[in-house]
């Protein structure tokens, strides 16, 4: 086969196969926004869900994995970032520091599963929280802190050297410095990644199996008090979240209609985590056009 | 060792293995332009950076010798890096306004210093902007952001914000080298009005500036002080003759 | 020019460096510090809990079950509710490894023409439409896989092969299209950072684009597209939900693609919730949680070695 024939071959293969990718993802797309939007209504979005009859709907779920979210946010997001300060700020070039770097790697390829049975042992269990928003947002902590400390580092480090340094010249502390100097400059590439991060956060679900648990109790939602157990903003409950909820409908499904439900809440699932996506990437454009103009 | 000058006594800065400074020794009178001149890589900005413990920032840099400030040895562990900072105001190469309005450029450190009257504030960036000739330019629109204005407005504005706490001595590494001429004549103008009140040391690559503007001019090779000396003297008649052939372009 | 304006700052008194420096900045800096210490001792702390509980109820059933590890490893029945329990995990370590390899196998060649398009065939294309195509698809939750793979893979592939569609073919299928992005991602980033000037001499002598690709480009980026596909094989080897539905569930050695069996993660989904702490069953299941752990280690360090041989 001469050299020519065998580049436009390759050439025809290589482009088949990534036309072929982009009608995968429209594919999965299509599927489930068609055979899930059609299921999603009002009704559907903040009914409870019915066990054995037709016309369960997610809404405690939906709920739940919004709050769920914010609870992590509110842990994950200091840690992370006090974290990524140290990694780009304080950590030398020593032994120590690839130890933490190893620290992170690892945490980020372990099995979201076994986060999960972490979190049934030592929180659930050990700690007796019990199946609860708090067990779940403390496991989805673990799950998204490598994230949240590579954002970080990543977007400190991105920050330039002279404006560290001119503000260390005026006579500021380091602190002060990293506070009010860079912080802010690497705010927008840390707000992207967390918003990222969210998308990811809001759609797991084999960590929440045995720390937020499979089931959620009557909610009363005119109860605004975190302390009754039927309050929804009560912690220490129960709470099974919109991905979890679709893994239980497809495995012990009882109702009739449990294929629309799965639908259509893969379709709510997957629209806010698009949202997610869209606002990042809109934000991160939006900062950098920003950024680049006025200068 | 004058008061609000600065004296380094064999002062030698190595990066890991290899030695970018060799063991120099400098006066530096307040109240004066010291110019420090030589090719690229000869250590005058490696020395510059040093004398307000700049150097402390890179990881692997060891800084031997002394610096003299108002009787006080600087180089030394148990100086408070961060008090000292505050004497010694710094202009680098490239412009770097913080991401901040004007005013807020200016008042940031005064603020973190202790000053928190507002009317004391105002004064101070009034002060500062007027000592750095960008007061007219800049007086009805203090709040707006500090990125908005041009390079070598931006580079004024800098030199004002160094100048806001209060420094005696003002370290300038090539302040002017990324400007247009017409701001960088502006920004020579200015050096001569401060050095009625402070030390300026200034390193330049542009020989005319260092003959225009300095009263002193120390000339660096390969990590060594070659040869320091009154600019008119250095520029006409040099006692090194490694510092006449840079002078007159024969190598740099 | 102007008049001179002396600048007064009767708060601030810097007459010696050496006076007792004021108090702010100092605590300012033991704040910071002992806020990114924390932070810091919180990761150590939890990673290393994490391998100690993992462990020790993992080693249990070793200990004291006294079930016999080689055995365990390698026997193919699997009873943990018999008295006394046989735990053989041979099915599901096969299911495991054997369903992340077919994904690898099958998501590989596509991510590297991806990876191929977007960076030399139709760079400007490529980095505009399909970028966000893979960041999406990275972006999709694996219990919505998970769903379309039991919605629609299973029921194609129970009608065009033999057998209910459950088992291999379906998780691997459902994982190949997971760890698309993976790997493609990172096959985009090795062949970005290679230096123009190797290509260019390869342009000078003639060759065509592609005999460029093949001889020249792959191989030389080769350990970074293997990190890509070692990632991507962690990532698919640690899926737990999206394999679990389309698995199967059965407890045995498959004995073709479409036989429903099990890997690690789904027989943990599976039965967790139903056994009792402590009990063998239980303990049994820890232990396969610890295989999974080992297993993350090793594909870590994998991914190190792999990433050594790109330096050089």
């Amino acid at each position: 086969m001469s050299a020519k024939l065998a580049n436009r071959i390759a050439t025809v293969v290589i482009i088949a196969m990534a036309l072929f990718i982009v009608a995968i993802l429209v594919g999965l797309l299509g599927y489930i926004l068609i055979r899930g939007l059609g299921h999603v209504s009002f009704d559907f979005l903040t009914s409870v869900p019915q066990t054995i009859r037709a016309g369960g709907g997610i809404g405690p779920q939906l709920f739940n994995s919004l709050f769920l979210l914010v609870l992590t946010l509110l842990i994950t997001v200091p840690l992370g970032v006090g974290a990524g300060i140290y990694m780009s700020e304080y950590a030398k070039a020593n032994r120590f520091t690839d130890f933490i770097r190893l620290v992170v790697e690892v945490l980020s390829s372990f099995p979201s599963i076994v986060v999960g049975l972490f979190g049934l042992l030592v929180l659930v269990q050990f700690f007796g929280l019990g199946y609860s928003l708090f067990a779940g947002a403390l496991a989805l902590t673990v799950f998204n802190l490598p994230l949240m400390v590579r954002i970080t580092e990543q977007a400190i480090r991105s920050v330039p050297k002279e404006q560290k340094e001119a503000s260390l010249a005026l006579g500021l502390s380091r602190w002060k410095t990293i506070t009010s100097i860079m912080l802010p400059i690497a705010m927008p590439n840390i707000l992207t990644g967390t918003i990222l991060a969210s998308g990811r956060v809001f759609g797991e679900a084999a960590a929440l199996l045995f720390t937020a648990g499979m089931s959620s109790p009557r909610l009363d939602f005119t109860n605004w008090n975190p302390f009754s157990p039927n309050s929804p903003l009560n912690p220490f409950r129960p709470a099974e979240t919109l991905a979890v909820h679709i893994w239980k409908i497809n495995s012990e499904g009882l109702a009739p209609d449990a294929a629309e439900i799965a639908a259509g809440a893969s379709a709510v699932l997957v629209i806010v985590v698009l949202l997610f996506n869209f606002t990042a990437r809109f934000i991160g454009g939006y900062i950098h056009r920003k950024f680049t103009a006025s200068k | 060792m004058s008061d609000n000058g600065l004296s380094a006594r064999d002062l030698s800065v190595y990066y890991g293995n290899k030695q970018a400074v060799k063991d120099i020794s400098l006066d530096f009178a307040a109240r004066e332009v010291t110019a420090l001149i030589g090719p690229s890589g000869c250590g005058k900005s490696t020395f510059l950076r040093s004398l307000n413990r700049m150097n402390d920032l890179i990881g692997g840099a060891r800084i031997t010798g002394e610096i003299w400030i108002e009787g006080q040895n600087i180089n030394d562990p148990s100086v408070d890096v961060v008090l000292l900072r505050q004497k010694i105001g710094m202009v680098w190469q490239r412009p770097n306004p913080f991401h901040k309005s004007i005013y807020e450029n200016i008042a940031f450190g005064p603020r973190y210093h202790g000053i928190k009257n507002k009317k004391e504030l105002d004064g101070i960036v009034e002060s500062s902007l007027r000592k750095a000739a960008l007061w007219e330019e800049t007086k009805d629109r203090l709040h707006q952001s500090a990125l908005a204005l041009s390079g070598g407005q931006q580079q004024r504005l800098c030199i004002a914000r160094s100048l806001a706490v209060k420094p005696s001595i003002i370290l300038m590494d090539e302040p002017a080298s990324a400007l247009d001429p017409v701001s960088t004549a502006k920004i020579e103008e200015l050096i001569a009005e401060l050095k009625r009140d402070y030390c300026i040391i200034i390193v330049t690559h542009n020989m005319h500036q260092a003959a225009r503007i300095s009263d002193k001019t120390a000339f660096f090779y390969m990590g060594e002080l070659v040869e320091c000396d009154d600019t008119q003297k250095m520029f006409t008649n040099p006692s090194k003759k490694q510092t006449d052939d840079y002078i007159s372009g024969r190598f740099g | 020019m102007k008049e001179r304006v002396t600048l007064e700052h009767p708060k601030v008194n810097l007459e010696h460096p050496k006076v007792k420096p004021s108090k702010q900045h100092l605590t300012e800096e033991w704040v910071g510090k002992l806020y990114t210490w924390f932070c810091i001792i919180f990761l150590i702390i939890t990673i290393f809990s994490m391998v100690y509980f993992v462990a020790s109820r993992g080693s249990a059933t070793f200990i004291k079950n006294g079930i016999n590890v080689w055995e365990f490893i390698t026997g193919t029945t699997w009873q943990p509710d018999a008295k006394p329990p046989i735990l053989g995990a041979l099915p599901f370590i096969f299911g495991s490894f054997s369903t992340s390899i077919m994904a690898a196998l099958i998501a590989a060649p596509l991510g590297f023409c991806a990876a191929i398009f977007m960076t030399e065939i139709m760079p400007k294309y490529g980095r505009r439409y399909l970028q966000p195509v893979i960041e999406l698809l990275a972006g999709i939750p694996s219990v919505v896989y998970g769903f379309v793979g039991l919605s629609v893979i299973v029921p194609f592939l129970r009608d065009t092969f033999p057998g209910q569609g459950l088992g291999l073919a379906a998780g691997a299928l459902v994982l190949s299209i997971m760890i698309l992005p993976t790997i493609t991602t990172i096959a985009t980033d090795a062949l970005s950072a290679l230096p123009g000037g190797l290509k260019e001499g390869a342009y000078a002598l003639g060759a065509t684009r592609w005999q460029t690709i093949y001889r020249i480009v792959l191989p030389t980026t080769f350990p970074a597209l293997m990190t890509g596909v070692v990632l991507g094989i962690s990532r698919a080897f640690g899926e737990a939900l999206a394999v679990q539905m389309v698995i199967g569930n059965a407890p045995f050695l498959p004995r073709s693609l479409f036989d429903s069996t099990s890997t690690l993660t789904s027989v943990i989904t599976l039965s967790m919730g139903n056994t009792v702490a402590g009990s063998a069953h239980n303990n049994a299941l820890w232990s396969l949680a610890l295989i999974l752990m080992l297993m993350t280690f090793v594909f870590v360090f994998i991914v190190r070695w792999l990433e050594r041989r790109t330096k050089v």
